[in-house]
């Protein structure tokens, strides 16, 4: 069962230098909400954003990840 | 039926449809709570939508999900694009982008999504069979 903790540091690997945060949301270890601020985000629309952190967790998103919620923002603020 | 027949199902509803939702559950019962505030911001809009409930099999969220690069569930689509799943559509909402997007007035008592909507949910929807059985 992935953890909050396993959660950032994958993120951190994929997204060097963003400040990631993630949050259990149950307790349960199946939904989570990451936040993630990284300036790879810069001029991509919300969708392609999430997309990328989808793309950290492949097919364990809907599988062992029931559900992973996404906050995404660029450090020169909302995008 | 086939892969290849639930494969096209799909992509002719997002073609067809010019606001397109795949939910688990329906707008009137939804089945997670992520298709119900999807669902609910649709409502709040008073928008026309087509709805699909992918639950009954679970190769519909498999094509769909191949399709549109996205793996969760719910999936918007508005003129054939994929908007979001429930957090961008909540952040839309919430900024007045969806209703823009859908040439619509925001509703004037906003404060929660889940808050009754005006228009009946059937009314709000265009009823779309699910012919994946």
């Amino acid at each position: 069962m992935p953890t909050s903790d396993e959660l950032k540091h994958r993120i951190e690997e994929a997204f060097p230098g963003a400040n990631v945060s993630v949050e259990d949301l149950t307790g349960g270890g199946d939904h989570f909400r990451a936040e993630v601020v990284s300036d790879r985000f810069e001029g991509l629309s919300r969708i392609d954003q999430h997309k990328l952190v989808y793309g950290v967790f492949g097919n364990e998103v809907g599988g062992a990840i029931h559900a992973l919620s996404i906050k995404t923002s660029t450090p020169g603020g909302d995008s | 039926m086939t892969n290849t027949e639930i494969h096209d199902f799909i992509e002719n509803a997002i073609k067809e449809n010019k606001v397109m939702l795949f939910m688990k559950g329906t707008p009137e019962e939804p089945r997670c709570g992520f298709s119900l505030r999807t669902s609910g911001a649709l409502n709040a809009l008073g928008v026309q939508y087509a709805a699909l409930d992918i639950l009954p099999d679970p190769r519909i969220r498999e094509e769909l999900s191949e399709l549109s690069g996205w793996p969760t569930i719910p999936q918007l689509f508005i003129e054939g694009e994929l908007v979001g799943g429930c957090d961008i559509v909540t952040e839309m909402y919430e900024k007045g982008e969806l209703a823009e997007k859908l040439g619509v007035e925001m509703p004037e008592d906003d404060d929660e999504i889940e808050a009754a909507p005006e228009v009946p949910v059937q009314q709000g929807r265009i009823p779309l069979e699910n012919r994946l059985d």
